[in-house]
Formats: structure tokens, sequence, C-alpha cells
């Protein structure tokens, strides 16, 4: 991973080099700043309490209330937030290993065997990766209303798991990584397609998959649209919702928007730490899937 | 088979709802009699009207117009963003680029709807101190949530979102292109500008094409920024952006037939973008 180590500066112009590297890193410098100072107000403001959070220098602390903002967050109307994480849990952490599941075994379907109508399946499904899930979320409830299923848990969870993209990256990355003696051999130790997907692909696929999991993850997670539309008890929202909703009625309870800060900051943390860890699933990811555009 | 799992669940939760959007998209609910009682109304088989009253909506026609201005301007200035930021982290001179990849990349981690409410806290008169900062600044009191200033307020925030992954896609190309290639610049004299602008970016234009059609996506469906800025802005209207008004449409006006027409509609043009700047560039690359 050291970009470092790649390759060697020009030899010649090295001071012209170090002057303009500085500039270059000023200017990164401050473009770290506008990336940064949103999130470096989230951490101040959850730390304040109700008076000092208007009335103090927003990007610097003032009175500490962390823990009765963390008290009152996990009290607040029965404790709903830890219901609203678990949902969330649901939602994208299942919804995308799901959809990842299934996604891999679609991929390395079209990838490995020959079938009539291959391409047509494949161009279909890549179709499906040029429609996002906003333009879904309507017919869906639509859908999903007609056949009694809004307002359930099902409603959100099942249209997750499906994943065009992901059987797109799965395909690619299958018909590059898989060799067909491997399966040959497979075949001829006398292994089901079952097994020979389960022990050879599966595990050959495994950078792919995690790189199909995190994107599935964040598309399900920035799916705001179809919960909006699906869900109308509260116990069943993600947290997403469940901030908008707070945040829709801090009119009523002013109090809230301290819960609303805090509660951000504690949803994301866990994502941002994951995140940045597995960057480079990302990169793997997002350079498999321009090579074939 | 192996495919056969997927291609249910797609047809199911994919297909089928746009077929189904497509089919309640031609019918009208009428009220006859007085509209009292519980069988006021009658769904009647409309025929393409709901079609060509969204062509004749200028509520549509509005929020189309606004999104595609947000788009004209926002895309560019996003993706120039991220490909300066990428070009500049892939080369020699910056220092900590480990640091500033983590730093561009963090917004990214943070949830659409999240990132909007957090924003619209920074854009509030009375808890944002970047609105208390310009005023102390003396630039008076700056208005983020004006008529003419909203939808600039929320392609910031979108541009906040988005920079760093796309950035991310754009450095994964260039980490891509073996090193041989500058080095043979280099010997030929070409200064660093030009290795940037000659190799590295002719090199990287199919994920710049991904990322400019992601965000064509992303734009023609903008909803949760202005969704959320609802809240706080009074100057987004219900049919701010084509989603927002199907949403109207659906669940304030009661009316989802409409609203699925406006669906289709939308789907279709966002299909009929992307796809057509696909085809547009491809056929620039086999002309080239």
């Amino acid at each position: 991973m050291g970009p470092a180590g790649r390759r060697r500066a020009s030899p010649a112009g090295s001071a012209h080099v170090s002057r303009s590297g500085l500039l270059a890193t000023a200017f990164m410098f401050v473009c770290a700043v506008y990336f940064l100072l949103p999130a470096w107000w989230l951490v101040v403001s959850s730390t304040k309490g109700p008076s000092t959070l208007y009335s103090s220098e927003g990007f610097w602390f003032s009175q500490f209330h962390l823990a009765s903002n963390l008290t009152g967050l996990f009290s607040y109307d029965g404790g709903i937030y830890w219901r609203w994480l678990v949902n969330t849990l649901l939602y994208a952490g299942l919804g995308a290993l799901c959809a990842t599941l299934l996604a891999s075994a679609a991929g390395y379907a079209l990838a490995k065997y020959d079938f009539r109508g291959r391409q047509l399946v494949f161009s279909v499904i890549l179709g499906g990766v040029l429609v996002p899930g906003t333009a879904l979320a309507l017919p869906l409830y639509l859908l999903m209303s007609k056949v009694g299923l809004t307002n359930t848990y099902w409603s959100v969870f099942l249209p997750s798991v499906v994943s065009p993209f992901g059987v797109y990256l799965a395909r690619v990355y299958a018909a590059a990584a898989i060799p067909d003696d491997l399966i040959e051999a497979g075949r001829i130790d006398g292994a089901g397609e079952g097994r020979i997907f389960a022990s050879v692909a599966l595990r050959i696929m495994s950078p792919a998959l995690v790189t199909m999991f995190l994107f599935q993850f964040v598309a399900i997670w920035n799916n705001f649209f179809l919960p909006l539309v699906m869900l109308s008890d509260t116990r069943l929202y993600p947290v997403t919702l469940g901030l908008y909703s707070w945040n829709n009625e801090y009119g009523q309870a002013p109090q809230l928007v301290s819960y609303v800060i805090i509660g951000s900051l504690i949803s994301v943390i866990p994502l941002v730490i994951a995140f940045l860890s597995l960057q480079r699933f990302w990169r793997s990811g997002l350079a498999a899937g321009s090579i074939t555009l | 088979m192996f495919l056969a799992p997927f291609g249910v669940l797609f047809a199911l939760f994919f297909l089928l709802p746009i077929g189904y959007a497509v089919y309640e998209s031609l019918f009208k609910v009428r009220v006859s009699g007085l509209g009292l009682g519980p069988n006021s109304t009658v769904t009647t088989f409309a025929g393409l009207s709901n079609y060509t009253q969204v062509f004749s909506d200028s509520s549509f026609f509005g929020g189309v117009g606004r999104v595609l201005l947000f788009g004209v301007v926002q895309i560019p200035v996003m993706l120039v963003f991220a490909t300066v930021l990428a070009l500049l982290l892939d080369s020699v001179a910056v220092r900590f680029r480990r640091l500033f990849r983590l730093a561009f990349f963090l917004p990214y981690g943070i949830p659409g709807v999240i990132a909007a409410i957090l924003w619209s806290f920074l854009y509030l008169p009375g808890l944002s101190p970047v609105v208390a900062a310009l005023h102390g600044a003396g630039f008076g009191t700056v208005n983020f949530l004006g008529v003419h200033t909203v939808l600039w307020s929320i392609a910031n925030i979108v541009t906040w979102e988005y920079t760093g992954y796309n950035m991310l896609i754009i450095y994964a190309g260039l980490q891509a292109i073996p090193v041989d290639l500058y080095d043979a610049g280099r010997i030929d004299g070409a200064s660093e500008w030009k290795i940037a602008t000659r190799i590295k970016l002719p090199l990287v234009a199919s994920s710049l094409v991904l990322t400019a059609i992601f965000s064509i996506i992303g734009t023609l469906q903008l909803f949760s920024e202005p969704q959320v800025l609802r809240a706080i802005a009074t100057t987004i209207s219900s049919s701010y952006t084509p989603n927002l008004f199907a949403y109207t449409q659906a669940f304030v006006t009661n009316n989802p037939n409409y609203a699925a027409a406006i669906a289709v509609v939308l789907a279709i043009g966002t299909f009929i973008l992307s796809f057509g700047f696909l085809r547009l560039v491809q056929r620039r690359w086999a002309g080239a």
C-alpha cells in the first residue's frame, strides 16, 4: 500500500518540487479542515448542555454534559434509540450479508455456467445497477401496500437483499479469479456443484465479498426514502429515520436537539471506523467496477 | 440453481414493483356523487392521462429544472475537486498522504440523512458557528436558507459527502497505472503538470465516467437532503425536486396513481440520461 516506495522523486529541480509540494500540502490541509470541521462540531456539540449549545463558541468545548446527554438519549421515549440501533443492524448488517451471498451465487453462475439467455439475464441485471434505490421506493410501497406488507420489518428488509451491483462485481471477479480447471478438478473428485461453490469459489471470492458487503451496507444505510415511505411504527425505524423524526419534533421538545446531535454521533462512530479501516476493499472494488465500463 | 434465489428476489422486488407502478399509473381515482361515504370513490382506467398531466405539470418541471441546474453546476465542481485531490494524493510532493486520504473519505461514512441534519445545524442562525463567524468577519448575517441560496447549501452538503468517495474511485484508477509510464515521461523531460494531464488523466477516464454516472443518477434522485432541510427552511417547497414531488403526491395529496406516473417518468429519465451519457463518451472514445 505504500505509494511512497512506489516511485522516486525526480532528481532534477528538487527545490522546485519541495516548494510546490509545500503549497500542495497547505491546500490539502485546508480541504481536510472543510471535510473534518462539521464532524468536529458534532463531537464538540454532543458534550454541551442545552443552554451552552446556543450560547457558547460552536467549535470549542464549554460546560461538559456528555454523560447527561447520553443518559437522556438512551432513556428518551422508553429507550427507543436502542431499538433503532438494533433495527439498523438488522436492516443494513443482516440485509447486506444476505445480499452478498445471493449476489455471489448469481455472479458465480453467470461467470462459470453456460446457459441460454445468460447474456440477456446479465444485461437486465446491469440495467438494474442504473436504477437507484430511491427510484424504486415508491413503486415498492405501492406493491407492498397492495399485499399488506407495509409497516413491517420485511417491507424494508426484503428489497434490501437485492443487489444488482453486487452481482456485477461478483461476476467480474469470479470470471477473472476462479480457474475453470479448479472447478473441473472438484467435479472429478466427485464434489457436488454446491460444495464446489461453497468451499472453492466462495473462498477465492472472499476479497470481492467484503467489497460487495460494504457497498450494499452503505446502499441500505443511505436509502432513507424506503423506510420513510414503508414504516409508520417508530419501533421499526432504522436510526436514520428515527433521528430524522426527532429532528422534525424539536419545536415541541427542545431537549431533542441535543439528542439528535449525540444520537448522530453515536450512530456514525462504528461506521466511520469500519469504513476507514476497510478502505482498501473500496478501492479494489471501485477499480474493478470502472475497468469494464 | 445458483442464480435462482437472486433471480426470484430480483423479479419480485425490482421488476415487479416497476411493472406494478406502470400499471397503477394507468388508473385514476374519481370521486363519485357527493364524495361522501365509503363507496364514494371509484378507480377507473385513465390510459395515459396521468402522463400527459405529468408532462404539463409546472410543479414537476420546476423540480426537474432545479435538479438539472443543480447537476450542471454541482457535478463538475465536485468531480474537478475530487480529481485534483486524487492527483495530489498520487503525486510525490505532498506529505501526510494517508492522513489526508482518511480525512477526505470520512464524510462518506456518514449517511446522507445524518449529514443533512448535521449541516442543517451549521446553517441554522442562532446555533451555527459558521453563521456567527461570518457575521463576526463582517459579512453580515448570511442566510444559507434563502430562496436563492438554499439550493447551493444543498449542493454543499452533497459535495461534502461524495467528493471523498469520488476521489477514491479516481485514486484507485491512478494507483493501477504502472510507474514506468511516468518514468518514461520524466526522461522525456515532461513536467509533473504535463504528466498529470497527458498521462494520468486519460488513463483514469473510465473512472471519471463512472463517477459522473453515479453523480447524474444521484442528482436526479435528490431527496433526503431537501427533505431534511425542509424542517428549517420554508424556501423548500413540497415539489422542490421531482422525488419530493412524487412523495408529496403519494402521501400528502393522497394521489398514488399520479405519484406512480411521476416515479416511472423519473426512473426512465434517469436511465436515459445516465445511459445516454455512457454511450456518448463511448462513441467519443471510439472516434478518438
